[in-house]
């Protein structure tokens, strides 16, 4: 795909984006929209220590909820501004993403997943039970939206209307694809992959795993905690369920099914499975099942996802094109 | 010009068995030192624990007169040690000049948050990163190959991609294990030239070979190991008539015509 | 002190559990070097396929035992020939995910076909008996007594038969095991089976204590998985002795500090485990 087409259309697809809250109004369908985008944010993150780092981290939803919960408390016990608390909680949860990297990034593979799955359990435990804190399984309510922006000439953006909290998941979801599209393309990208590709190698070549390793993990942490904060600003609600290893999972499968390791997979993964089995109204436990008997399938036979599968299909033309030209 | 890499009293123990057994010697600046023996010698183990690979029971390695013993492999990366896998070791979902792009991040100084909002630093150092590894690419020989993937490339190509990755570090002292592995007579040819001409470039070479034609050819000193241990040390043809040498080989292919 | 016994009693009870549980889990990584994560799952469908056979057939309590041993074992021999060959020689992560993906599967069969009602499993031996002043129900009792059987059993298998020997020929060395003949294939699906049923006879022994339910199988997992790693990934007498320590653990640290924080016991000593000693008390430090 030549520059030309993609800059086209990757316009286009921003025009649509732009102008779905004007042609659609059914709140169903909206909300599956802004749900999708908050999941994406969350699926990009982890495609950052998971597709270009290569660690299988199963700790996702813990700092999806770390975020989610520390905004939610902030604004509520302390009274904090959303545009104040955004950030704040995206760093505690990147914080704690470096405090947890320290200890688990020091194993590999399975071990690495196994002990990030049981941290997630730890967060959820504490969530739960330490009910001075959270609430416990009573949960958090009336978690405000954001605050309204104060404009120039006197007016402001409120985000009371669904069209509004749509546009400002839309902004922080094409902010989160900017910022990992700079990271991954840096020096510093190069080296996410190099440590996927061949850890010995890439330490051989001077690369220090453990500080390329922590990095990667705790930006990673920082972008789930805003998907976190846009998610309890939105819902209004919170309990420990959000903070649950299946969030993890969730996570995993739009990241696998999309494409580990590109920039648009995990947002096709996430779009794919978030709006498809709701407009088809498929019950909760079908779902499951497909999900799980996709995944399997998925890596197996097509273990870079749908994009890397189109990606590869791709570079098989052009490998013929090439011994054609060759021969 | 003294010696580079000096190693004193190196013991690897693996449970009971000692790979390496009180190995000392020295590398002179500016030669092609080979390291030679049996399977199982011990070489491989040599530059692991050369590198931080592995730790050294007992001994000691320095480079020039500062002890890097146990740093860890990208310290000694930076500090100017570069080595080759006996089993090719490339990154091979990348492209040929993305392999060596990154290899040489270790001498750019760009952090993260250069990297978020693109300094200078990071234009910088990127453009140098791509200029090193064209140079590179140059220098092995493997400039029309640039935008292929590492995997599709034919094996002498990899061959030559991994050593074109250990000197894009601008390593002092060049470690390479079998670089001529798997390869035939014509290939070992082009990589013998690319290896005098890293000699030539000033960079000392420790070469870890089976082929004895080559050894004989290329190498200024060579250290025969067998068992861990040094048997015997010395230009090509002193070792060529060693008899110790002779007996643990035991008709290695090497004759004396 | 009558505590302490108690708790005592009911740590060994438990560690028993785990280890039987993990035992199955470290007999299959020793073979494929790959976690089984979806282990849990199939030991939760083996106490609905006893509790199943018990409830609406009547049948005897041992009886179910082995149906579901054998059942599960066959069940766990056809997820290794469809899930696992396929991705032997992928990267390791591919397997973790595809059990993962079959945990999710399993769950949600699950959930469809037996609804998430927690049930219980109607058993012959739930009166507890008296022992120096702790009190044990008798069906507590014989999950250590058979645990222990199994794992004897185990051991004598895997030293004493020519089957077991070929197991560990095929776990120490695969290449050379297929250079005398051995099929790889063959002994990954036997040790798939074996595993897995030692899971359902733990799951059969251990529901009637317990309720039964779709997602009962996640913690045993996961404790499954701190025993092997606190013992040694792919070593019986750790799977033994981790589990053993487990138990102890939860039983006298819930006893003793707090219910409610128990379960934090296995994490954080998972947690700990694998920062310092990531290969288990069995296994050989790195570098």
């Amino acid at each position: 795909m030549n520059q030309m087409v993609r800059k086209w259309l990757i316009l286009t697809i921003l025009a649509i984006a732009v102008i779905i809250p004007l042609v659609v109004t059914n709140k169903y369908y909206m909300n599956i929209l802004i749900m999708s985008g908050i999941w994406s944010i969350v699926a990009l993150s982890l495609n950052l220590i998971l597709g270009y780092t290569g660690q299988v981290n199963l700790a996702h939803g813990a700092f999806f909820g770390i975020g989610a919960y520390a905004s939610a408390l902030m604004m509520l016990k302390l009274n904090m501004n959303f545009w104040l608390v955004l950030p704040l909680a995206a760093a505690i949860a990147g914080f704690f993403g470096f405090l947890i990297g320290l200890p688990a990034l020091r194993t590999r593979g399975s071990y690495f997943a196994i002990g990030t799955l049981c941290f997630n359990i730890i967060v959820t435990l504490i969530v739960d039970r330490w009910e001075g804190l959270t609430e416990g399984a009573r949960g958090l309510m009336g978690i405000p939206g954001p605050s309204p922006i104060p404009l120039p000439w006197g007016a402001e953006i409120t985000f009371k209307t669904m069209a509004a909290q749509y546009y400002l998941v839309l902004c922080f979801l094409l902010l989160t694809i900017f910022v990992l599209r700079r990271i991954i393309q840096s020096l510093v990208g190069r080296t996410f992959r190099a440590i996927r590709g061949n850890e010995e190698l890439a330490e051989a070549v001077g690369i220090q795993p453990m500080r390329t390793k922590i990095l990667s993990f705790t930006v990673s942490c920082f972008f789930a905690g805003i998907g976190g904060v846009l998610y309890a600003s939105y819902i209004g609600f919170l309990s420990p369920e959000i903070t649950d290893y299946h969030v993890s999972f969730d996570s995993l499968i739009y990241v696998m099914i999309g494409g580990v390791g590109t920039i648009v997979g995990p947002i096709i993964g996430t779009l794919l499975i978030v709006t498809i089995p709701e407009t088809l109204h498929i019950a909760a436990e079908f779902r499951l099942l497909l999900y799980g008997l996709i995944l399997i399938v998925m890596i197996i036979y097509l273990p870079r996802g749908i994009v890397g599968w189109l990606k590869s299909l791709k570079e098989r033309k052009r490998k013929q094109e090439v011994s054609w030209e060759q021969s | 010009m003294g010696a580079i890499l000096t190693i004193q009293g190196l013991t690897r123990f693996f449970g009971g068995l000692a790979a390496v057994m009180d190995l000392s010697f020295q590398v002179q600046s500016g030669e092609i030192l080979s390291l030679i023996g049996p399977n199982g010698a011990g070489k491989t183990t040599v530059f692991n624990l050369i590198t931080g690979t592995l730790l050294p029971t007992q001994g000691k390695v320095l480079l020039k007169d500062h002890e890097i013993t146990g740093l860890r492999p990208y310290k000694t990366t930076a500090l100017g040690v570069a080595r080759t896998f006996q089993t090719t070791s490339l990154f091979y979902d990348e492209t040929v000049i993305d392999n060596l792009i990154v290899s040489y991040r270790c001498r750019t100084r760009m952090g993260f948050w250069d990297a978020l909002i693109h300094t200078s630093r990071s234009r910088k150092d990127e453009r140098r990163c791509r200029q090193k590894a064209e140079e590179t690419l140059e220098f092995i020989g493997l400039m029309e190959r640039a935008s292929e993937l590492a995997r599709n490339i034919p094996q002498e190509s990899q061959k030559r991609l991994a050593l074109g990755l250990a000197l894009v570090t601008e390593p002092k002292l060049l470690l390479l294990d079998e670089p001529m592995g798997g390869l035939a007579e014509e290939e070992n040819i082009g990589m013998m030239a690319i290896i005098q001409k890293v000699r030539a470039s000033g960079i000392t070479v420790l070469l870890i070979e089976h082929k004895m034609k080559i050894v004989m050819n290329i190498s200024d000193r060579i250290i025969v190991l067998n068992y861990g241990q040094k048997i015997a040390e010395g230009l090509p043809q002193e070792v060529g008539r060693n008899s110790a040498v002779i007996e643990a080989y035991l008709g290695a292919g090497y004759g004396e015509n | 002190m009558v505590l302490f016994f108690q708790q005592l009693v009911n740590g060994i009870m438990l560690g028993a559990a785990y280890s039987l549980v993990a035992l199955g889990l470290t007999l299959i990584y020793g073979i494929l070097h790959i976690p089984n994560f979806a282990h849990g799952h199939k030991y939760m469908w083996a106490a609905f396929t006893s509790l199943f056979l018990v409830v609406n057939f009547h049948t005897n309590y041992w009886v179910s035992l082995v149906i579901a041993m054998v059942v599960l074992g066959f069940v766990g021999a056809g997820v290794e020939r469809l899930v696992y060959r396929p991705l032997r020689n992928a990267p390791h992560v591919n397997s973790f995910i595809a059990a993962i993906g079959l945990l999710l599967f399993l769950e949600s069969l699950s959930l469809i076909f037996w609804g998430a009602d927690f049930r219980r499993f109607p058993t012959l031996y739930d009166k507890p008996i008296h022992i120096f002043g702790v009190a044990i129900t008798l069906q507590r009792l014989l999950v250590i007594v058979a645990a222990a059987l199994f794992i004897i059993l185990l051991q004598v298998f895997i030293k004493r038969t020519w089957l077991g020997a070929t197991i560990e020929a095929v776990a120490q060395n695969p290449e050379g095991a297929q250079l005398v003949g051995i099929s790889i294939d063959r002994v990954s699906s036997l040790t798939f089976g074996i595993g897995t049923s030692l899971a359902a006879a733990a799951a059969t022994l251990i529901a009637p204590i317990f309720l039964v339910y779709p997602t009962m199988g996640a913690m045993p997992n996961l404790k499954a998985f701190v025993v092997i790693i606190i013992g040694g990934m792919g070593s019986i007498p750790g799977a033994v002795i981790g589990g053993l320590m487990l138990g102890l653990m939860e039983a006298l640290g819930g006893g003793y500090i707090s219910t409610d924080y128990k379960d934090l016991f296995a994490f954080g000593a998972l947690v700990t485990f694998l920062t310092f000693r990531p290969t288990g008390l069995f296994g050989k430090g790195v570098r």
